[in-house]
This record gives structure tokens, sequence and C-alpha cells, in this order.
């Protein structure tokens, strides 16, 4: 595949003569606490945020000495719990996100290339269209294993044959599997209307699930998740250099993707089980953060940790706000946050050597 | 020195060299992809023949034959002509602006995932045709309109965002990424907040549909494509050798910046005249260059294979739209995506397994 070869060597390059805005690390421990102490801002921010305005005073006492008023109980049965699923389900995006990007060396590559969210969308259709399942809890578990079953497939695809899955093949497995479930998806929805009109709120992607059970569901697998990604962080750098260059420095290639591809299936199959499919954080913000810190995957995995669940919740408050009192999904509202970022950090850089 | 020869260069493949006016007009000719274009073209219009056959009312292959020459029965004259024949042929000629299109992205973003999708189009022409549909409730030629003049806009805004100096292929992508996430949520709320029947039209429409083409709206595509499809090829060979890197091709005498501005005004321009017509049919694009890359052996994406495949896909994908759940009418979107995706699956499998 020379186009994705050349496409990959441009990142490449592009990282190299970039170290990014960060050159050192204490520069990037500074900027990783600054970007620490916003994330804690933003998550009270959000507890104190809604349709019904709580004081910051009111939230630390509902958090540190509760007391069964109304306000206290607003907070901990319905802002606290969106708030951690916020936190998590945005973690997991942006890592899943990062991952994906390191092995594929593509920047086009979101969480969703392996074809999680065309899984999960395919197995929330037969839910509500098949089998008739209504409530929105029920559709986390279908979600989940409609991701797994995108991406098993992928893999299997991409595997066929000698070797080693390639990036590239599981990138284009990923493309051919995502179109046919997505085209039997919206076939199918539309022949449906009640199925079509579940599917439409659901893809748009929100946090409003009420009560601790999806968190309690999920943080299990974003927890294995993150605990891959960070194994996988060091050999990550050496296949950057190509695979030839990293096998000779003792990075085990197919381990590293097998490591990989686990970990996304697990945090961006968790995230949009939990949340619907919200694509464009997992695109976005590892991109920021190697402009940040550089290609170093360590610190990329890092910021990518910290600033997704800071999008996340900062375009959820502002879904909240904007349309008093009614909402708008966060899913629709963290593009309209995130883009302009994206774009404006894309033309501030000097013109770089692709 | 007139005639079709062989190569005196050994290619390693059957290369002809086709020599006009005492080797005033030259060309290289590889014949292998001459064959299989050839073969793909066969192949489209046999599957075109038979669509024109076929349906609620039975038609046998001579009739159709007759019918095309202007000799059969008033009847068969109106279903054949005036019914069948414009779907079939716009099948045809879009699948074939619809190859070209996406060859021309991947290669001037040198990514296989490169398709006007990149540059914002289809997301913009959805925007442009939803706010036709659910704000204005406006009739076909304003859905068209809303469509042209928001994918267009769209993609001008992306070229103009990414401008610094010259337009790099890593800078467009990054800025396209960010104008699409911000259209494609504004799309998501407008789907949220049309009724439930409104919506679903919108969603037909999103898929791509061939239903209710008529005569007129053949001669008008037709019109803008015999103009568009002869220029883009005249790009082929520039294109050609901007995918050696700007230094390369400047060297040899290619101006970098004008070539690329072409390729996408091309581009774009193919694509808006298949979506203000039938709506963003996707894949088409997408898998076209890849595939017919694959069956020619070619190292890089080429146009006329490319056009060919995207006739054939798109002419394929009409004839199941119409008769895979006859008599409910599938938009032909869907199965582009279902059924081009499965054969981009095989052909993956097939390839690794060599």
């Amino acid at each position: 595949m020379a186009q994705a070869g050349s496409a990959a060597a441009e990142m490449a390059k592009d990282d190299g003569e970039h170290a990014g805005v960060a050159a050192t690390n204490a520069q990037r421990a500074f900027w990783l606490l600054l970007s620490l102490g916003a994330l804690l801002v933003i998550a009270l921010a959000s507890i104190a945020v809604g349709s019904k305005p709580i004081a910051i005073e009111t939230v630390l006492e509902a958090l540190f000495r509760y007391d069964d008023s109304n306000d206290h109980a607003i907070i901990m049965a319905l802002r606290v719990p969106r708030t951690i699923l916020g936190l998590v389900v945005g973690a997991a995006l942006g890592l899943a996100g990062a991952l994906i990007q390191a092995l594929t060396r593509n920047p086009l590559a979101d969480p969703g290339i392996l074809g999680v969210n065309a899984g999960a969308s395919f197995f929330v259709m037969l839910a509500v269209g098949l089998f008739g399942f209504t409530s929105i809890n029920s559709y986390i578990w279908f979600a989940f294993a409609g991701a797994i079953f995108a991406t098993v497939i992928v893999y299997a695809i991409g595997a066929v044959g000698r070797g080693a899955a390639t990036p590239i093949r599981l990138t284009l497995a990923g493309i051919a599997i995502g179109a046919v479930l997505s085209g039997i998806t919206s076939g199918l929805a539309l022949l449906n209307p009640q199925t079509f009109d579940r599917l439409r709120f659901w893809g748009a992607g929100s946090l409003t699930a009420p009560g601790y059970d999806n968190i309690v569901i999920i943080a299990p697998f974003v927890a294995v998740g993150i605990v891959l990604a960070l194994i996988a962080a060091r050999p990550l750098n050496a296949i950057a250099l190509g695979d030839d260059l990293a096998a000779s420095l003792g990075a085990n290639i197919t381990r590293t993707r097998s490591i990989v591809i686990v970990a996304v299936t697990l945090l961006a199959g968790a995230a949009t089980a939990a949340a619907g499919p919200i694509g464009f954080i997992g695109l976005m913000v590892p991109h920021v953060a190697r402009w940040i810190v550089g290609p170093d995957q360590r610190w990329i995995l890092a910021f990518t940790l910290v600033l997704s669940p800071s999008l996340l919740l900062a375009s959820d408050i502002i879904g909240r706000v904007v349309m008093r009192p009614g909402e708008l999904q966060v899913g629709i509202v963290t593009a309209f946050v995130g883009a302009p970022v994206l774009i404006l950090l894309a033309r501030r850089r000097k013109v770089s050597g692709l | 020195m007139s005639g079709l020869q062989t190569s005196a260069v050994d290619f390693g493949r059957p290369i002809g060299v086709l020599r006009l006016w005492g080797g005033r007009l030259s060309q290289r000719l590889d014949l292998r992809t001459l064959m299989l274009c050839g073969i793909m073209l066969v192949l489209s219009l046999a599957i075109a023949l038979v669509t024109l056959a076929s349906g609620e009312f039975k038609v046998s292959l001579g009739e159709v034959a007759g019918a095309l020459v202007g000799q059969a029965t008033a009847r068969v004259h109106m279903v054949v002509v005036e019914w069948r024949l414009p779907r079939t042929s716009l099948a045809l000629i879009m699948g074939a602006a619809l190859g070209v299109s996406g060859a021309i992205f991947q290669s001037l973003t040198r990514n296989p995932l490169g398709s006007p999708d990149v540059i914002g189009f289809n997301a913009g022409a959805y925007s442009g045709a939803l706010i036709v549909i659910v704000l204005l409730n406006g009739s076909f030629y304003a859905v068209a309109g809303g469509a042209l003049a928001g994918g267009i806009l769209s993609a001008l805004l992306v070229y103009v965002l990414a401008w610094r100096g010259g337009v790099q292929g890593f800078r467009l992508i990054i800025v396209g990424i960010g104008v699409s996430a911000m259209l494609t949520s504004l799309n998501t709320y407008l789907m949220l907040r049309a009724d439930l029947e409104v919506a679903m039209a919108a969603a037909v429409w999103g898929v791509g549909s061939l239903n209710g083409m008529t005569l007129e709206r053949l001669w008008q595509v037709a019109a803008v494509l015999a103009l568009l499809l002869p220029a883009a090829l005249f790009l082929s060979r520039p294109m050609r050798q901007l995918e050696l890197g700007d230094d390369a091709a400047r060297s040899l005498g290619v101006n970098a910046e004008r070539t690329r501005l072409a390729m996408t005004v091309v581009g774009v321009a193919l694509t808006a005249t298949v979506t203000a017509a039938a709506g963003p049919i996707s894949f088409v694009a997408l898998a076209a260059p890849q595939i017919a890359r694959r069956l020619t052996g070619s190292a890089g994406v080429a146009l006329l294979p490319s056009a060919a495949m995207g006739a054939l896909l798109l002419t394929a994908a009409d004839y199941l739209a119409q008769r895979a759940f006859a008599p409910t009418q599938l938009p032909v979107g869907i199965v582009t995506v279902s059924i081009g995706g499965l054969y981009f699956a095989w052909l993956l499998m097939r390839e690794a397994k060599r």
C-alpha cells in the first residue's frame, strides 16, 4: 500500500521535525499538571451547572457532608454519576483514538475504524427492531457485544493469509465491515419507523443514562483497556520507526499489535456502549496531544487521558446550558467545541515539511 | 512508426505503445489494464441490459434491444426507455463519476481513506439538503440546489482554512476532519429536531437513491459529466507526477499548486453532480479505486479503471436495490455500502491468501 506508506512517512517526518510545544520533560510535566487542574475544575463545574443552578459550596458539601436535602440528592443521584460517566467515557475514547492512530499511523483513523461504532449500532438496531428492547439500560450489552463482534470479524479478515494482520489491512477490513454493517443497519431502520426513531437518538451520543449502573458495567473493561494501553506505549514508540527497525530494536510487533487491538476494542466498545457513538474525541485529542508533546507515545497517552475527558465534560456542560431548559446531546456539542481548536492548531503551526 | 506496437522497455507486464501521425501522438498503454477496463465495461452494460428487462412488467432482452433502437410497441417503449433507461444510464455514468472522483482524492491526499468526504463535501451537501428538507420543506430541485450549495461552500471553507501559502495534504486532512465533524453534528441536530416522517425522508436522501429518475434529469447529469470526465482524464498524468512529491513533480515541470487546485475542483464537481441528482451515494468513490487497483495490479490509483469499476459497482448495486426485496425498493446507497463492503472484504482476504 504505497499511499498509506507515504502518508505514514509524512506523519513520521512531521513529528520528527516538530518536537512539540513542550520540548523538555519538565515542561511536559508542567503542562500535564496544568491540564489535570483544568480537568478538576471542569469536573466540579459539571456537577454545579445544570438546569437547576447549584452553588459551588453546596456542591462541595454534598460531596463531603451529604445531608439528603433536595440539592444534595440531585447532585449525588444525577450529576455525579453523569460526571463520572463523562470522565470514564472521555478517557476511554481518547485513549482508543491515540492507540489506533499510533498503530495504523494514519491521521484519519478514529476508534470506529475497527468497526466498533458500526457493530454497536447494528446490535442496538437488532435489539430495538427485532427483539423489542426499549430501555436505554438494555442497549449497553447489545452495543458492547456488537462492538466486539465487529472487531473480531475485522481482525479475522485482516489476519487471513500468511503473516500477521498489518495495520493497513486492518484499516481496509474495518472500512469494509463497517460499511456492510452500517448499510444493513440503515436499511432495516428505514423499513421500521420506531427503530429508526430510537436509533437516531441513540446515535447522537449522550451521557444522560441515570445512576451508576452503566459506570459499574463499563469500568472494569475500561480499566483493563487503560492498563493494556500503558503496556503498549513503549513498543509503540519503536513501531513508529517502521516495522523492520522496530523488530531490530527488540520490539515484538505482533504482540504489541494484538495488545493494542484488544485495548481499543475494550475502550471504544465500552465507551460506545455507555454513551453512544461519539467519534470525534478519539480523532481529535491525540492530534492535539501530539502537537503539545511531540512523538513520544507515553506522553501522548498521558495527555490524551487528561484532555479527552476535559473536552467531553466541557461539551456536556455547554450542551446543558445553551438550550435551557432543553439539552443538546454531548455528541453534537463535542464537534463544535473541539473542531475549531483543531483547525486553529492546524493553521497556527509553522509550515511543516510534508 | 504508426499503430500499436509492443514496448521496447520491459515493464514486467504487457505494455503497448500507440503511435499516431508518425509518432507525433504517442501513448503508452498497459494492455492488462485496458483489457480489465473492457471486461468491466462489458459487464456493466450486460447488467444494465438485464436491469432494463426486469421489473414488475417483464420485458425480454430482445424487446429491450428493440426499444433502444426505436423499434418496439408504445407500451414497451414507455417502460424501457422512459421509465427504466434514465435510472440505469444514470447508474452507469454516476458510478464512473464517483470512481474517478475517489481516485482523484486518494491520489491528492495520498491516503486510501481519501474521498471527497475528506474536504467536507458530503457532510456539507447533507447539511444543505437537510436545511432545505427539514426547515424549508423544499421540492426536488430545491434540495438539489441546497445540497450543491452546502457541499461546495464546505469544500471551499476547508480549502481556504487549509491554505497557508499553499495547501498540503496533511493540513487539508486535519482541517477537513474538523469541518466535517461540525457539519455532521449539525446534521445530527437537524435530524433530531425534525418530525419522524421528515427525518426518514431526509435519511433516504442521505444514503443516496436512484428512485424516480427521469429522462430530463438524465440529460442534465449527462451534459455536465460529458464535460467533467474528459477534463479529469487530462489530469491523469500530472496527478501521477504529483504522487512523487511536490519537489519531484516540480522538477518534471508540473505546477504543484495549480494541479492540486484543478484536481480538487474536478473531483468536487464530479461528486457534486452525483450528489445533487441522487444524494450522497457512499462507498463507490472510496472502494472503486482500491478494487480497481487490486485487479489491475497497478502501483497507484488510476482514473480509467476506477471509472469502469465505479460504473460496474453502481449498476450492480442498482439492480440489487430494485430486485433484492422487490416490490420494496431500497435506496441504492444502502446496497453500495453493503455489497461493496462484502466484495471489498472478500478481495482483501483473497489478496492475503496469495
